[in-house]
Formats: structure tokens, sequence, C-alpha cells
């Protein structure tokens, strides 16, 4: 159909941006992790020591297991928030549909940093709930686990990622035929037995991928716990960026990287599987 | 489906219905879709809901399957309240337009759905579905996603999944619009003959004219939310109760004329006729116009000259358009006669010409 001339063409530029962004920045990393600092000068010198690192100093073991747990955690709440959210608006909203649609995109416009910022000021010692609290004599003290704690940054991730976990699952919603629905209720099932027997199930490759986009976002992320975090709150990349930022310890950060990347990569692949099972089409 | 089956009419009793809608009215904001609808269904009987499309017909269907409120009336179903139910708690089944079949469920599962959310033994789950499929020929496709199988085989899967519950009433709601014309006319006699055998009451939705006939006990025509007639299909076909009934329902002509100290006259036609003096409309069918060689006429008959303007061939049949004279053109269907020109006499008997209101 197309000569070969135009299919180069057409295709040359998208493969020189995944390889020069893509390809050659992860391979620069893979090589780096096996690599090592001396004196502060990069020595490349091929061996395993950063890895033995990761193994033996359970510092890493226990940030990387913190991270998965507030990653994990960021995913469950926010798909306990946009699920429910999702199935309102696609199947009870109404005509103000349109409306509440907006709503949930509108945080999306407002800049990452503007909103940490903003759970400062509401979580603070000082802040806004706390004033809350001791105006209505809750307590008498300001509250301090609220701020700078893993509680602040999975309440600040899930801010953030739920119309992310939103967006796919509602799209799967406005997807489902209606009369699957009325069929369902018409051989005897109740609204309750419909969701779990036929939306739920319908509504799985949105679920899987909303609850995807939350972990894997979360898991990479190192604003937040920069933010409200504190050191009980520190993330895996915030170690990540340290090692390159400050310590300059790239290859270290590296091999992080490489097993972030790994963890990412494994979860995407099930995922995957996962989604083409309850896909029907 | 059973070949078997032969069709034996089902004698219609009315005083025991099964379901019975009282002055139902339904609006959409300032749109009346129902106009006080009241119609009784006998146990048994396969109703038609005749209409074109916006006459509230499958809104009544919604009505009763319990997708849809009426704004005023009441819907009775052997003595219950139906109506106020939810419709998973209503002993109703639909068999969907487009079937609304479960993609995530193959054809076993999909017909034992009804059974499973209703909590039917579970020993008796399998042995039910197996009766269905095979009620439906679809036996050998029971572990198939519904995305997999043809138009057909949907159609007979949805009817399957509705039928194994043993509805007291079927909805079909356009159940053979999807299909092409030949499936359309098999799956027909296949559903008049399922429904003989298994004897469930059949209310069905169609807008095609020739479907109704085909299958019906009763008609029931709908027009912009208001009842026009409901009747069996040879009476409708025969005593029209309106011109929009004689049009809709196979062909006909209207003649618009009036009664006059006991004489009709609808332009070059004049008949004696022994009613009051008024303006009168009248159907007048194309197949009950016969020629008339030998120019006599009895005195139940009514004869007139015209000439033939148009004569289409089809097969058994002719169609002709004749002209009265004066521009008075009649449709007349005559068994395969040949090629006809210019002026012939034509009779018809006066009771064929069905006075009908406008």
């Amino acid at each position: 159909m197309y000569s070969r001339a135009y299919k180069t063409i057409v295709s040359a530029p998208p493969l020189l941006w995944v390889g020069l962004f893509l390809l050659l920045p992860y391979a620069l990393m893979f090589a780096h992790s096996f690599w090592t600092v001396q004196d502060g000068v990069l020595v490349h010198h091929w061996n395993l020591s950063n890895y033995q690192k990761l193994l033996t100093n359970p510092l890493y073991a226990e940030v990387l297991f913190r991270t998965i747990c507030i990653a994990g955690s960021v995913m469950l709440c926010s798909l306990l928030l946009g699920y429910p959210l999702a199935y309102y608006l696609s199947f009870h909203s109404g005509a103000r549909k349109e409306l509440l649609y907006q709503l949930v995109i509108v945080p999306l416009w407002v800049s990452y940093l503007v909103r940490g910022y903003a759970w400062k000021t509401i979580l603070g010692s000082e802040g806004v709930l706390n004033g809350f609290l001791q105006y209505f004599h809750f307590t008498h003290e300001p509250v301090s686990f609220l701020l700078y704690s893993p509680f602040a940054v999975v309440l600040m991730l899930m801010h953030i990622y739920t119309p992310f976990v939103f967006l796919p699952i509602y799209a799967s919603l406005e997807h489902i035929p209606r009369p699957l629905v009325e069929a369902s209720q018409d051989l005897g099932a109740s609204p309750t037995s419909t969701f779990f027997r036929v939306i739920l199930p319908l509504s799985m490759p949105g679920l899987l991928a909303g609850a995807t986009f939350a972990f894997v976002l979360s898991l990479g992320d190192f604003l937040a716990p920069l933010l409200v975090g504190g050191s009980s709150g520190t993330m895996i990349a915030n170690i990540v960026q340290t090692l390159f930022g400050a310590v300059y310890d790239w290859p270290l950060g590296a091999a992080i990287s490489v097993c972030i990347l790994l963890i990412t990569l494994s979860l995407l692949f099930f995922t995957q599987r996962l989604e083409k099972r309850w896909s029907f089409k | 489906m059973s070949s078997a089956a032969i069709p034996q009419p089902v004698s219609v009793d009315e005083n025991v219905p099964l379901l019975e809608v009282r002055e139902v009215a339904k609006r959409f904001g300032p749109r009346e879709v129902l106009k006080h609808i009241s119609l009784n269904i006998a146990s048994g009987e396969f109703l038609t809901l005749l209409g074109e499309s916006g006459s509230g017909k499958t809104t009544l269907l919604r009505l009763i399957a319990g997708f849809e409120q009426p704004t005023a009336g009441e819907i009775w179903m052997t003595g219950e309240r139906l109506d106020t139910l939810p419709p998973y708690k209503r002993r109703v089944n639909t068999v969907f337009q487009n079937y609304a079949l479960f993609p995530h469920l193959n054809v076993r599962e999909n017909v034992a759905y009804g059974l499973r959310v209703q909590g039917a033994p579970k020993n008796e789950i399998p042995v039910r579905v197996d009766d269905a499929l095979n009620m439906v020929k679809m036996s050998e496709f029971a572990g198939t996603r519904p995305s997999r199988l043809s138009g057909g085989q949907q159609q007979r899967v949805a009817l399957a999944r509705a039928l194994v519950n043993r509805p007291q009433l079927l909805l079909l709601d356009e159940p053979l619009s999807a299909l092409d014309a030949n499936l359309r006319k098999q799956m027909q006699s296949e559903l008049k003959a399922l429904q003989r055998e298994i004897g469930i009451t059949f209310l069905f939705v169609t807008h095609d004219q020739e479907e109704a006939m085909a299958l019906s006990d009763r008609i029931a025509l709908l027009r912009d939310g208001v009842l026009e007639q409901v009747a069996s299909p040879r009476e409708i076909y025969a005593h029209p109760a309106s011109a929009y009934t004689a049009q809709f329902i196979g062909q006909t002509n209207l003649l618009h004329g009036e009664i006059r100290r006991s004489i009709a006259t609808c332009g070059a036609l004049r008949w004696p006729l022994e009613e009051a003096d008024a303006p009168a409309l009248f159907s007048l069918r194309p197949e009950t116009i016969r020629l008339c060689p030998d120019g006599k006429r009895q005195t139940n008959e009514v004869k007139f000259r015209a000439s033939v303007r148009q004569q289409i061939y089809g097969g058994a049949s002719e169609l002709l358009e004749v002209d009265c004279g004066t521009g008075q053109l009649l449709r007349v269907r005559l068994p395969a006669c040949g090629p006809l020109t210019g002026e012939h006499d034509f009779v018809f008997y006066i009771a064929d010409a069905i006075r009908v209101a406008d």
C-alpha cells in the first residue's frame, strides 16, 4: 500500500524519540547501576556491589516496603472514593452529569505544587484543620500526626490521583449498555445483585487501569513525601533523589531505580493479563 | 423449536385476564406518550402491540416490565398490583430488541442467570437450562460467548434466557427487527409454534403489520398513545374501525363521500345504504373488487366502469390502478389475469365497503 520511503519517514520521528528519550536513558541507568563511585569519581568498573548494598542495608528494604504500603493505600483509597463517584455519575446523576464530571476534572488544572502547599496549610499544627478541632474543643493541643506523616502523604496522593482512577472507571461504566442492567433486573436480580454480577465485572478493565495508575504513579512520587511526609513519610523516590542530587552516588540511585522499574513492569504485566481475562469483545 | 406443533387458535377469554392495564398514562416532560390506555391480555394469548415508531408501544411494554413508572393508572396481573413492584419482583420476562445478552457470560451462564439470582435449587438449574437450550436448539453452543453468535442465534439464547424462568407473561420488544428477511420469516413461525407449545402468554411489540398479522391472536393498534383498535387479525383487517387502521393494516381504498336519503355516494360510485344522512368515509380493500366481464350485477353489488391506468404484476396477483372517470383512482387486486388495457366493468359487494371513522 504505502511505499517503503513513506513508511520510513513516518515512523522515524517516534522511533527516534523513543530511542533518544526512553531506551538510551534506561540503558544508561542500567549501566550505571553496575558501576561504582570512588572518592566522588564515577568508576566504570562492572560489579554488583550496589545491589549487595540494597540487600544488606535494611534501610532500603524498609523504605521500599513503606513506599509499597503507601502506594497500595493510595490505590485502595482512590478506588474506594473513585469507583462510587464514577458509578454515581454514570448511573444516577441525571442532568447534573456534565457539571459533576467537570468538578471531578477541575483539580487536574491546579498545579501539583500548589495543591501540596494547600495540604500543608490544612494539616499543619497552625493549620485549618487543627484550628477547627481546637475551636470546637475536640482537642486542646494541635494534633501532630496530621502533617509530616505517611497519613499526610496518602491523603495528598489520594487527592491528586483520584481523578486518574475515576476517569478509566467512568469510561468503562459509560460503555456498559443500559439494556444489560435492565435485563438483569428483568431476570429477577436486585440492584445489589445486578451490581456485583453485571456492572462490576464489566467495569473491571477500567478498575484495573485506574488501580494501576494510582499505584504506579504513587510508587515513583517524591514531591508529596517531600512536602508533607516528614522523616517518617520518606519514600523510595526521595532516597533516589538524594543519591542523585546530594550524595552524588549515581550508581546506587540507578540500582534502586532499576528495582522500582522491575516492580512497575511486573505489575503492568500482571494487570495486563488480568485485563485480558476481563475483556469480552 | 418444535416443528410438530400445529398452531391452533386460542379462544380468548376476556373474563379472566392475565394482565389488566387500567387507564394507564405516561408522560415524559411535556410529551404525553400514553393517553389513558386500558387493555386486557388473556392467559395463553399472543397479543401484539402494533404501531409506528413513537406511538408508545415500547413505552407500554416498559411500563409492564417495570422499567418505567406510569404517570397515572394501574397495572394488575392475576389479581395482584404490578406497577408498584420493582422489575425484579415481577413474574414477567423480556426479550430485548438487541437481545441484551451478558457479554461476560457464555450461553449456558446467560440462560442460568435468572435461576441463579432467584436462588433456584442448585440441582435443578442445569436441568432446566439444558431443557431451555434444547427448546431453542442451541445446546451445542452452551459454552460459547454471545459475541461469537449470529443474530438469529443470539435471538434464540435471549428467548431461552427469558423462558427458563417460566414467566407468566413474556414481553418481546421488536425481537425480530435486527434479523434479515429470510431469517425473520423462519423465526416468526418458530416463535409462533413455540408459544403454542409452551402456552405462555406473549406480548409482542412490532411496527411491522405483516408480522403482527402472521403471529397474533389479537392485535392492539396504537396511534399517538391511544389504542385505535384491539381485535383479531381477521377482524381488524375485515372491519377496520378507522381510516388509520384500514390504511395501516394492509392496503385499502379510502372513499370520501356522503350518505343522503339512504344512498351512499362516493364520486362515481353509488349504492343504497340505510343510514342517517351524513358525510361518510369508506374503506374498500383492493381485493374485494372484481372484474365483471358480462356487465351484470347482483342486487348486493356495486358496479362501475373504469379505465386501467397502471398494472403491476405480482406473480399470483396483479395490482391495478383504475380511473372511474373524473380522476377518481381506485386500487384493484385481481388474480393473475394477463395484460389489461382500456375500460372494463368492475363490481364489489356493498358489504365490503366498510364505513370507518375519520
